[in-house]
């Protein structure tokens, strides 16, 4: 992988020195070109994953970060890409397989993808009114209707929020990881209201 | 384990039975429960397990795994319940001709299991009426087919002439002779 090469030809790329494997940051407008290049002229032919990310100490609160496998020279790149203004051009029309992690994060995260074939929900109902991972979403979810009106007719049920409190994910005190599952504000649960 | 309400006994009666309408229809009923495998998550895995020759479920006339609702009597939930998911689940069982049991498997159906989460229907019993709960995760086949006769047992003691009520509906299935 030559990372002069991809600096060189994208001026604003940004090596953010990954240690575990070449890392860059990519600029909206370039990340189609940059993905192209990289998949015809180094070789990064399988995308192996593409995710949405919420940054919390970025001025773009959303990002996406897409990492590409050469399978020729068993090597992967990781890029990451600033979504201004939540957009994000989509990179479906060079890897297919794009698609449906595209329609995830814009699930999770109300990432927009740009030239996306088919941009829908893919876990959630289309009529659903959040996106579930973003940090000022809480963990036991928002009380919503549920998705079928004859079916929350006829049970009088709605989406509620899920019994939090000695469930897996409340932490009994003391110092919380990183890596743990949290949400912006864990005072609260079905036990003390949210003041 | 069986109490029968009824016995037959050649020697004695000769060509003639007698018994209830009710313990017939009942007998009937409870022995030829055809599943609607409702397989969601994990769970199904055991129920499937359950259905090969090790554990057999066609020992209690269940193995007619039944993909159709029309011909289906009871629902095996078996799995997580999305929110999602739960508008497909009830429309199955209101396909479903009467009289229908369902039978909540694992802690994903029963309760939510551990997926306390906003995308979670938290215990299948909120869409459609429950008649037996199984705990476990996944549980056992032994404990898919302890359940089931707990549920023929329950079936055994039904009137033949079913009246149910759900959430203020009631449902009547009437034996005519
Ligand atoms: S109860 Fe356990 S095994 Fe069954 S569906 Fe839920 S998580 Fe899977």
């Amino acid at each position: 992988m030559d990372a002069a090469a991809l600096a060189s030809r994208f001026p604003a790329t940004q090596d953010l020195a990954g240690k575990d494997m070449p890392t860059f940051r990519v600029a909206g407008s370039d990340l189609l070109a940059a993905v192209a290049y990289l998949r015809d002229a180094q070789g990064f032919d399988l995308l192996a994953d593409l995710c949405g990310v919420e940054w919390k100490d970025r001025p773009t609160r959303f990002g996406v970060v897409l990492h590409l496998l050469s399978t020729t020279h068993k090597e992967y790149v990781r890029l990451h890409v600033d979504a201004v203004d939540d957009r994000v051009p989509s990179v479906s029309s060079l890897h297919p397989g794009a698609n449906w992690h595209e329609r995830e994060a814009y699930d999770m995260f109300g990432i927009v993808f740009e030239g996306h074939p088919d941009p829908r929900r893919i876990l959630m109902w289309e009529s659903y009114p959040y996106h579930p991972l973003r940090k000022d979403f809480p963990l036991a979810g928002i009380e919503v209707e549920l998705p079928a009106a004859d079916v929350a007719e006829v049970t009088g049920k709605k989406v509620v929020p899920a019994p939090m409190m000695g469930g897996p994910f409340v932490s009994h005190g003391g110092k919380l990881s990183e890596g743990e599952p949290t949400a912006l504000d864990q005072s609260w649960n079905e036990q003390h209201p949210k003041a | 384990m069986v109490k029968s309400d009824f016995g037959y006994n050649s020697k004695v009666e000769g060509e003639v039975i007698v018994t209830r309408a009710d313990a017939v229809v009942n007998w009937v009923r409870s022995h030829s429960v055809w599943p609607m495998p409702m397989g969601l998550a994990c769970c199904a895995i055991e129920l499937m397990a359950a259905g090969g020759s090790r554990f057999d479920i066609s020992r209690f006339g269940m193995e007619v795994m039944r993909f159709s609702p029309r011909q289906a009597d009871c629902m095996i939930v078996a799995g997580t319940v999305t929110y999602k998911m739960a508008e497909v689940v009830r429309r199955i069982y209101d396909q479903m001709a009467e009289p229908k049991w369902v039978v909540a498997m694992g802690a994903c159906a029963s309760t939510g299991g551990m997926y306390r989460s906003y995308a979670t229907l938290q215990g299948v019993d909120n869409i459609v009426p429950v008649d037996i709960y199984i705990s476990g995760c996944p549980p056992r086949p032994e404990a898919l087919l302890d359940g089931m006769m707990l549920l023929q047992e329950k079936i055994r003691q039904e009137g033949g002439s079913l009246k149910r009520t759900f959430r203020g509906r009631t449902i009547e299935t009437k034996i005519v002779s």
